[in-house]
């Protein structure tokens, strides 16, 4: 009796594993023959760390507006650029979409990308949101600044991220985790700016004025200025900003740290991008590029800005209107390449530290 | 022990030609196969430079080591306490809600480790609604213990964990009957004595099979830690490899991770006894009613074990679920929740074929083979092909990628296929949650082939009942217990997999973990409660069955 339903379940395990196999190789061979026939394909694919809901809106109006047929798959960063190496030039992937400078970075030095040469992007793009060699090209900012308790915090006594090093906020600071690479790239920047020696300082001045352990996300460490637990923190401002949309009177504002910084202080908010590069091997690269070009159009940055409550990286492009209340801000002028070239020892740094 | 007609058939002793024979052959080659992503790992681990050494021996790993011991002795010990005193309740007890515990204790199965690690925080954080009362009521709650400390990660990891063992162990139990406290009494033993000196001992093959889960599970684990920001093992390879930027070293650490795990594995084979030779007339007797101030007790355990493990953080998952109901109507999640679907069932058949199938060739192998060098070697082989479920799931997914990737591009270029195994299909899938989770489905399997008496199958030998046949018609059937466990328990933790579904799907094979994760990613917990909960109604299912099919067996 029972041996007949296991015989049972194989069998029809295999008519299924072979019924998938077999749909999906004919689905193949008739896109390769396809390919071949019409030259210039209709295809192009995306492997991306931002997530679904982020680029989806982008992906169906890109397919309205081209008839360009778009498949992606997500991950985490690390794991995708592993997955390209390993598929080298078999690769289906034609574009690798990441968050953080420091992700593209390290996928141009593992030799993913392919130099890009195209007058709009770099016309679009300020220079400090792209790679120095063209490899990857930044398509939306995102700002890490302070945000701080309206009951107990006057903005007078904010001043510059360096200043929260010092001891008058003792016992008032909460911080994200150290494992989140948005901590690293802003420690990067530090470096950059700073030197190691002086950085480490700073971080451990940091880390001594912790209210308590570093939180594993944004969210939770406003909800403890929020709950008296701290008075000020450092967070990406889109995370305020879905805070702000659910509760309009939030006890909690941004400011906008080092806008008349001295010479030895970050010249400006510390922001990162979420980027792109045309892989080595694509398939598809007219494809790649015209999608690239596109996401510097306006239908594009809008649909970025206001998706997340990011900032554009085009100028012209229109802000959501929560962000825009905000108010503008002068952004640090330093390349992000450095973010990604002292990645790891800004790792290694906030470790001596004991910054977790 | 055999029969003498037997004994002059079987080589005396180790002997070369014994390992020359197709079983033996088949059984490597399968390990090779299983262990394709540790050879990954030591052959990249083997290349890396030496320049982070200094700096990971002084300032990450000793902090991270302390804190990986006390992690797993904890979770192992607690989860084993709470699942052992669980089942214990209600298959030997009597008392009110019995049956519903019976199989309610087993929903927390489906709530993903990370899920219950973020409520958790949640609710007893310092901005979390406990202590925003307690503060109200007296001024401060500076007492209260901070949820994101080990603790706290000792508590969410054992309210997920506890199932496994609780689940096994039940069917110990059941199977052995009130016979262990019927011979307690006949000797005069009390009931605590019973229970300690008889019924846990003969329980054991199970329990160790539940508790060396927990600790595979527990070592490899990354989503639950992370959320409370505690620093183990498994954090300090990621924290080298995505901040450090260096992969080699963070495989380095990844291989001796393995390496303990191998002595565990190891320590584990030698220590095997005998095959215990009691299968029971299951629950032959009623069970022993309790006083009345016992089975409140009892009542209250339970209750508040389901509560904290199960409707605490479904309440909270509701709550969130509902705020973004929107986005369960989308007609996308019909498909996610058709590929979650497909993907845990066809895994689980898989897994639990396979399981049996190397089974059989281990007893076979030695049946053929009765010397004890050769039976702990194929019985160490076996265990090792477990190793899956403790290497942490980002590092086994590049292992198994790798090999992958290299082998088909092997058939591209030398056998004319069209396109890399990954996406031309979900092949690719299926091995990696074969590697993944054949510790979780070959245990409650094994366990239960030891508590068979060897003389079923000399019987059925006699009878002329051999080879395959012996296995469906007299072996099969009474794995059946640890069969239905196997596939309920692996149906489960695919549905809940996240990395090597990242990783290996095909396009268009996004399952309700892959949401989960595109949520999570941004921080967007409140909206990933709609596939939590998808995925916990899709575990209700296998947990439905399991309970029908055993009343079943029981009743018959």
């Amino acid at each position: 009796m029972f041996h007949k339903q296991f015989s049972i379940a194989l069998l029809s395990l295999f008519f299924v594993l072979s019924g998938c196999e077999k749909a999906q190789n004919t689905s193949e061979t008739q896109k390769a023959s396809e390919t071949q026939m019409t030259e210039k394909s209709q295809d192009l694919v995306i492997y991306s760390s931002r997530n679904e809901q982020l680029i989806l809106p982008l992906i169906e109006a890109y397919q309205k507006e081209t008839g360009t047929k778009v498949r992606f798959v997500t991950d985490k960063p690390e794991p995708l650029i592993e997955k390209i190496k390993a598929e080298g030039e078999l690769t289906p992937a034609d574009i690798l979409m990441t968050v953080d400078a420091g992700n593209l970075w390290r996928a141009s030095q593992a030799g993913l990308f392919q130099t890009l040469n195209s007058p709009v992007l770099e016309k679009a793009i300020p220079a400090n949101f792209r790679a120095t060699n063209n490899e990857w090209f930044g398509f939306s900012q995102r700002a890490r600044t302070i945000v701080y308790s309206t009951d107990r915090v006057s903005p007078e006594k904010l001043s510059t991220y360096e200043d929260l090093a010092n001891s008058n906020w003792k016992g008032k600071l909460c911080l994200r985790t150290s494992k989140k690479v948005y901590n690293q790239s802003l420690v990067a920047m530090l470096i950059a700016k700073h030197g190691v020696e002086k950085t480490e300082g700073l971080v451990k001045s940091l880390v001594s004025n912790l209210a308590t352990d570093p939180f594993s996300n944004d969210t939770k460490t406003m909800e403890a200025i929020l709950a008296g637990q701290c008075d000020v923190a450092i967070v990406n401002s889109y995370y305020f900003g879905r805070m702000q949309k659910k509760d309009p009177d939030l006890g909690l504002k941004l400011f906008w740290p080092n806008q008349s910084a001295q010479a030895d202080e970050l010249s400006g908010v510390h922001v990162n991008v979420s980027g792109a590069g045309v892989l080595q091997h694509a398939k598809n690269p007219e494809n790649a590029k015209h999608f690239m070009e596109w996401m510097t159009g306006s239908q594009a940055q809008t649909i970025l800005a206001k998706g997340n409550m990011e900032y554009p990286v085009v100028g012209s492009a229109e802000n959501d209107p929560l962000v825009a209340s905000w108010g503008g801000f002068t952004s640090d002028s330093q390349s992000l390449t450095k973010a990604g070239e002292l990645q790891a020892e800004a790792v290694k740094l906030m470790d001596r530290a004991g910054y977790r | 022990m055999r029969t003498q007609s037997q004994l002059s058939t079987i080589k005396p002793s180790f002997h070369l030609k014994a390992f020359v024979n197709w079983r033996l052959l088949l059984l490597l080659v399968l390990c090779i196969f299983m262990l394709s992503p540790v050879f990954t790992v030591i052959h990249q681990a083997l290349l890396a430079p030496s320049d982070l050494n200094q700096h990971l021996n002084e300032f990450v790993l000793p902090r991270v080591l302390a804190n990986t011991i006390f992690l797993v002795i904890f979770v192992t010990l607690l989860s084993t306490i709470l699942g052992i005193a669980a089942a214990w309740c209600v298959s030997m007890y009597e008392f009110p809600g019995r049956k519903f515990f019976s199989w309610a204790l087993l929903l927390p199965l489906a709530i993903p480790g990370y899920v219950m690690a973020f409520v958790l925080l949640g609710l007893f954080d310092f901005s979390g609604p406990v202590q925003t009362v307690l503060r109200n009521v007296f001024g401060n709650s500076d007492w209260f213990p901070n949820i994101r400390s080990g603790g706290g990660a000792v508590l969410a990891l054992s309210l997920c964990l506890y199932p496994y063992v609780y689940l096994i162990v039940r069917g110990a139990f059941a199977q052995q009957g009130q016979r262990a406290l019927e011979v307690a009494q006949s000797l005069g033993y009390s009931q605590r004595r019973a229970i300690f000196s008889l019924a846990i001992p003969l329980a054991r093959p199970w329990i160790i099979a539940g508790m060396l889960l927990v600790m595979m599970e527990t070592l490899a684990d990354f989503g639950t830690v992370a959320i409370f920001n505690f620093d183990t093992f498994t954090t300090a390879i990621y924290h080298t490899w995505f901040g450090m930027g260096s992969l080699p070293s963070a495989l380095r650490l990844a291989a001796w991770l393995m390496l303990f795990v191998i002595v565990i594995l190891l320590i584990e084979s030698r220590g095997h006894k005998q095959r215990y030779t009691s299968i029971g007339d299951a629950l032959s007797n009623p069970r022993q009613k309790l006083s009345k101030s016992k089975s409140f007790i009892s009542s209250l355990f339970c209750g508040f074990l389901f509560s904290l493990a199960f409707v605490i953080p479904m309440l909270q998952l509701l709550l969130w679920f509902f705020e973004h109901s929107e986005l369960a109507l989308s007609s996308r999640y019909i498909e996610f929740f058709f590929n979650t679907l497909m993907l845990a069932s066809l895994g689980a058949i898989l897994i639990a074929f396979f399981s049996v199938a190397i089974i059989a060739l281990q007893q076979s192998l030695k049946i053929k083979n009765n010397n004890r060098k050769t039976a702990f070697f194929i019985q160490f082989l076996t265990r090792l092909m477990t190793i899956g479920y403790a290497i942490p799931g980002t590092v086994l997914a590049i292992g198994l990628f790798v090999p992958l990737a290299w082998f088909s591009k092997l058939l591209i270029n030398n056998f004319g296929f069209s396109s890399l195994l990954f996406t031309g299909g979900i092949f690719a899938l299926l091995a990696g949650y074969s590697i993944r989770f054949f510790a979780v489905s070959y245990r409650p399997i094994d366990s239960q082939m030891q508590r068979l008496s060897t003389h079923f199958e000399e019987v059925s030998e006699s009878l002329g009942v051999v080879g395959i046949k012996k296995w469906q018609q007299v072996i099969l059937p009474l794995l059946k217990p640890g069969l239905l466990t196997a596939l309920a328990l692996v149906f489960v933790d695919i549905m809940k997999e996240m990395p090597l579904t990242l990783m290996t799907r095909p396009f268009g094979w996004d399952t309700l973990a892959v949401q989960i994760f595109e949520l999570t990613s941004e921080g967007e917990w409140a909206m990933a409660a709609v596939p939590a909960v998808a995925i916990v109604v899709a575990g209700l299912v296998p947990v439905y069955l399991l309970n029908k099919q055993r009343d079943k067996h029981i009743q018959n």
